[in-house]
């Protein structure tokens, strides 16, 4: 499995999206993601996107107030995982215009919507953003 | 009813409202949550399709963001996973997918409702089921759902094929006898013109090939042509990652893909494909020379980077390369060097790891002696892991690279007093080992443990009270090659030792107990001949033992080198106490005069234990060691009690000695040799094996259960594991000191510290032995160590850098000064020498069963669903489908991959009907019959499609035959 899981938190700490692509139990997400933010939110810009943390690497890219922080496998290539952050980043943007977090926040079905597009059991199956779109916008013209 | 449900669906509060609720809360976050989840409760319940799919998303929402239990919904997650609205599917679909687990009761329920979605028409639904499947299937689903991914796994849907693709992952991996029924099909993918489907493909194969490669060697013609053709990054990213793991078993691979990948290094503008060919190159084709200078070519354009991300891995690329290109390393280390002093730790840490892979033994001292400035001027995190990597790199393989043990004690002791060090616990076990392991160094060992025993500032750092614990046992250990055992003693005496653990006391109290035997045997020995003991008398007596030769302690310590002048000089008015000044001057004099005749003076030789500093020596145990009698902690309390008892044993003998000489003398005499005797044997380092080796004695129990024992004594702390193993009696304490705490010790030691230090200064004057630091009174003791500021530190690094240049070199130093001296070793792995080691490959069911498909082998787990003629008929069927990828045939497929298969097309089919012929005849003619066809292998679609719809008629059987309603397979 080469995605783990996905997080999107805020600077002050508070999960704004989880996404797991292993079962863990509610205690060990909370933990896992404890130690996680509190590692990458205290890293500044002029250092490095990746952490190693326990047997994961993270991956992660601040956008404005929101960090994306990618869980991988020690395998997986770093630099294609920025690209995949970047390219949900664009996605959501393109859907909703000017993407922030708020956005996030209230639409964050959608959010998973792209998501379960782009990734499939850990593996990225769809980098084209119009096909990430298609269902969710079908979904939101029927509804 | 209608009426209420129609009500709960007006005032239901949307998700919208919860999150809108949740942000203009005043009653606290926790609050808003379980009144909100005690709606959701009751919500839930209702009969209203839309209330309770409401319910359940925010249930969601609470669940994902604030990690609100939701287990206890999962029924009626099935229930709205079961709706006929796509919008409400969706909702129970991702709480499933959210919530469920191997051990969530319903699962059994929902096995009827994922097969209809996976068969339906709407590929959204379809879609839903395959992501939901994907992060909930159980080996149970994962069976029962087999045919409809198989069916999946070639639809004409993209959209929904590359998430089946995605999802057999996990269906390999929770029941590997799925790979027998969908592993075809999934080649037949890789095949696909499509990028969508060959990204999830590749995707696959990379997370099947990471497990076991050995397997995939046959499919490596079609990754090949991936690799070739394929313009996509994503995918050519993942085959490249796939090929990093075939290529180290098959050597004809490497050559074959190595063009290739160079030309997407030079050719690519992508970073990441750029940085994944380097990889790739430096982990799986380091013999391709080429190769490897065009991507350390590359590596040195990243390692320059702006982008710190580039930096970081192009360092952590390098260190792949190291064992077999280290001139690669070597090439970079500037820009290793100064990573050093980057901003990121990250990048630190790698560069650290780099620098010490580049040691070699010519250069170990100076490097780690740069290194060891370093970490002084560097923030306590960094520091240690500077600390850390000397010692492990140093300690390696029983100090394999460690030439100069005396002056890698020196650092030992050194690191040790440097403000930040943590790493008491690697450098207590080094000391302890190197003294146990390399005899030469103990001199050395003495010294360095001296001076950290005696500066008083030390005992205050916690973290140092490992080391400290380690220094007291090599000073009581060794104490015959002390250069002076009186000073050792002071400083283990000190009033500061009230801040250790009580396990590191028992330690300090049983070195001064050696310590004390040591010098009351060599004074007995000394006065060998001379029978009083009478203190009247000194004057002469001490004339007379100036001249005592003593045979045996000298010739013991002849062999032990080293000067000692100046420590010696500068503690000779410490030697003997305060009330004897005049002796110990008109001493000193006379010592001096012996240094200058011998060149390698020792303890015994120069220095007489007079009877004075002897019964001073008592006096003080005494002293000192009364108060320790009301101690709370067992082991100092009784060691303390020991240690008292032998005082006054010899005291009252001392006492008497006047009347009964002869008599009384030849008592303690007994009584000492007896003690030095049972210290006096050497301790070795134990193998780990030997535990194994002890016969069990008859009569002892070693299988009963003590489960029982834990319902007695369960609040007893159990003593943690000893830090190291040391054979003898006397050991015991060293190995519980993990088990105190320090804390509360040194809280309490902080009360009464000032207090005690000074009156205990009043009461003995010049207790702290060093002459130069008589200067500091006060209770502040400067941190020892004090980093300088006025070094800079790109001094330090072209320093650095030149030294790394001559370790260029790698040649060993030809002048060495003394050879390198024997260190114990024990020949069945006292220690497990760390060498990189391979993964064994896996001998699990799934690359059994991808084995059993690919090579055609007749040994693997059973269709548990078939009948034996079904699973006989399938599997042969299934190896035909595959083209019999025979392993040793795999090579000449790789040569051939490019060239167009210009074989007559029927040569297939007449192949084909002929090993179907001999299918049943027996095993070996099956392979021939293989072996044929390989030759008619072919990789158009086209001939695929027509073989497959042969295989079907030819053979009805399948493994779902017991379940009609799938008739895909017959088609």
């Amino acid at each position: 499995m080469g995605i783990r899981f996905v997080l999107m938190v805020n600077k002050q700490g508070q999960t704004r999206l989880a996404q797991y692509y292993e079962y863990l139990t509610l205690e060990e997400r909370r933990a896992l993601e404890g130690e996680i933010v509190r590692k990458c939110l205290a890293r500044n810009e002029h250092k490095c996107s990746f952490v190693e943390h326990r047997n994961y690497k993270i991956v992660y890219r601040r956008y404005a107030s929101l960090f994306f922080l990618v869980g991988v496998d020690d395998g997986e290539n770093e630099l294609a995982i920025l690209e995949f952050i970047h390219l949900l980043v664009e996605t959501m943007d393109r859907h909703f215009g000017n993407v922030c977090e708020l956005d996030i926040m209230f639409h964050l079905e959608k959010v998973h919507f792209m998501l379960e597009e782009m990734v499939v059991n850990g593996c990225i199956v769809e980098t084209s953003k119009a096909n990430i779109l298609t269902p969710v916008q079908l979904l939101d013209k029927t509804s | 009813m209608a009426g209420s449900s129609i009500m709960e669906n007006l005032f239901q509060r949307t998700l919208e409202d919860l999150i809108k609720g949740m942000r203009l809360q005043l009653i606290g976050e926790s609050t808003f949550i379980s009144k909100a989840t005690e709606e959701i409760r009751r919500e839930i319940k209702s009969t209203d399709h839309h209330t309770k799919s409401t319910a359940l998303l925010k249930l969601c929402y609470l669940s994902a963001v604030h990690g609100v239990d939701m287990s206890w919904a999962c029924f009626h997650v099935v229930e709205v996973m079961s709706s006929s609205r796509f919008a409400q599917k969706r909702i129970g679909y991702h709480a499933a997918s959210q919530s469920f687990h191997d051990d969530t009761p319903v699962l059994l329920l929902i096995t009827n409702q994922l097969r209809k979605d996976l068969s339906s028409a709407n590929h959204f639904e379809v879609s839903l089921a395959l992501e939901c499947l994907s992060r909930i299937a159980t080996p149970d689903l994962a069976r029962d759902l087999t045919p409809e991914l198989f069916n999946l796994l070639s639809t004409a849907r993209v959209f929904v094929r590359k998430k089946a693709i995605a999802v057999v992952l996990r269906l390999f991996d929770k029941y590997p006898d799925a790979v027998r029924v969908c592993f075809k099909r999934l080649v037949e993918n890789l095949e696909s013109s499509d990028p969508q489907v060959v990204t999830a493909v590749i995707g696959v194969f990379c997370e099947l090939a990471a497990k076991d490669p050995r397997s995939y060697l046959p499919l490596a013609p079609e990754f090949y042509r991936i690799l070739v053709d394929s313009k996509n990054n994503w995918i050519l990213i993942k085959v490249l990652k796939v090929f990093a793991k075939l290529a180290p078993l098959e050597p004809r691979l490497g050559k074959r893909i190595v063009e290739p990948v160079c030309e997407h290094m030079r050719r690519s503008g992508a970073k990441s494909l750029v940085f994944e060919c380097v990889r790739t190159v430096l982990t799986s084709l380091s013999g391709y020379e080429s190769a490897v200078k065009l991507a350390v070519e590359k590596v040195r354009e990243l390692v320059d980077d702006q982008d710190p991300n580039l930096r970081y891995l192009a360092l952590h690329v390098l260190s792949v390369a190291v064992p077999e290109h280290l001139w690669a390393v070597l090439e970079n280390k500037e820009a290793v060097i100064k990573s050093l002093s980057d901003e990121d730790s990250n990048i630190k840490i790698e560069s650290l790891r780099l620098l010490m892979a580049m040691v070699s033994e010519s250069h170990l001292a100076d490097i780690s002696r740069v290194l060891l400035n370093y970490a002084l001027k560097s923030d306590p995190e960094f520091c240690n892991e500077i600390l850390g990597s000397i010692l492990t790199t140093c300690g390696r393989n029983v100090y394999e690279i460690v030439d100069d043990f005396d002056w890698y004690v020196s650092l030992l002791g050194e690191m040790a007093t440097i403000p930040n060090c943590q790493k008491g616990e690697e450098i207590e076990t080094q000391l302890v080992d190197i003294g146990m392991r390399v005899r030469d160094a103990r001199m050395q060992l003495v010294q360095v443990g001296r001076d950290l025993l005696i500066d008083p500032a030390l005992l205050g750092n916690v973290h140092l009270h490992r080391i400290l614990c380690a220094a007291a046992w090599v000073a009581g250990e060794y104490v015959e090659v002390a250069s002076n055992p009186f000073e050792l003693m002071d400083a283990l005496l000190q009033p500061r030792t009230s801040l250790l653990p009580p396990s590191i006391r028992a330690v300090y109290i049983n070195a001064a107990f050696k310590i004390l035997i040591f010098c009351l045997d060599c004074y007995l020995l000394q006065n060998e001949g001379t029978a009083s003991l009478d203190s009247g008398n000194l004057a002469g007596g001490q004339s007379e033992l100036f001249s005592v030769k003593n045979d045996t302690e000298a010739a013991e310590l002849a062999t032990c080198e080293g000067s000692k002048y100046e420590q010696d000089a500068g503690f000779n008015p410490r030697n003997t106490t305060e009330s004897f000044d005049d002796l110990s001057a008109e001493n000193g004099i006379e010592r001096v005069a012996t240094h200058d005749q011998t060149i390698t003076p020792t303890f015994v030789e120069k220095k007489n234990f007079m009877h004075e500093s002897i019964v001073n020596l008592l006096n003080r145990i005494e002293l000192i060691f009364g108060p320790l009698i009301a101690n709370q902690d067992v082991d100092v309390l009784e060691r303390a009690q020991n240690m008292l008892s032998l005082v006054l044993l010899i005291k009252g003998e001392n006492d008497n000695s006047f009347q009964d000489v002869d008599k009384k003398d030849t008592r303690v005499s007994a009584i000492i040799k007896l003690m030095r005797d049972a210290f006096t044997m050497e301790l070795g380092p134990v193998s780990t094996s030997a535990q194994g080796r002890v016969a069990v004695p008859d009569g002892l129990v070693l299988k009963e259960n003590l489960g029982d024992l834990h319902a007695i004594c369960g609040d007893i702390e159990l003593p943690s594991s000893s830090s190291f193993s040391t054979a003898g009696p006397h050991l015991t304490a060293t190995s519980d000191a993990s088990s105190s705490n320090p804390l509360i010790n040194e809280e309490s030691g902080a009360l009464n510290e000032s207090t005690s230090l000074i009156e205990h200064r009043k009461r003995h004057g010049l207790y702290y032995l060093p002459s130069e630091k008589s200067e500091i009174v006060t209770d502040e003791y400067p941190p020892a160590n004090d980093p300088k500021s006025n070094s800079n530190i790109n001094d330090e690094a072209s320093e650095l850098v030149k030294l790394t240049e001559q370790s260029l070199l790698l040649k060993k130093r030809t002048n060495q000064t003394k050879p390198r001296p024997v260190v114990v070793k024990l020949d069945d792995g006292d220690v497990a020498p760390i060498s990189v080691q391979r993964p064994e490959p896996r001998g699990d069911s799934l690359s059994g069963a991808i084995k059993d498909v690919l090579l055609g082998s007749e040994t693997g787990p059973s269709m548990s669903q078939s009948n034996p003629y079904d699973k006989s008929s399938r599997k042969q069927k299934e190896k035909k489908k595959l083209g019999t990828n025979v392993q040793s045939e795999m090579k000449e497929n790789v040569v051939d991959a490019e060239k167009p298969d210009s074989e007559n097309p029927n040569s297939s089919g007449k192949n084909h009907g002929h090993t179907r012929e001999r299918r049943h005849r027996g095993k070996e003619k099956i392979v021939e019959g293989e072996e044929h066809d390989q030759r008619g292998k072919k990789k158009s679609g086209h001939r695929h499609s027509r073989r497959k719809t042969h295989q079907r008629a030819k053979s009805p059987l399948n493994v779902v035959s017991q379940t009609p309603e799938i008739p895909d397979f017959l088609l």
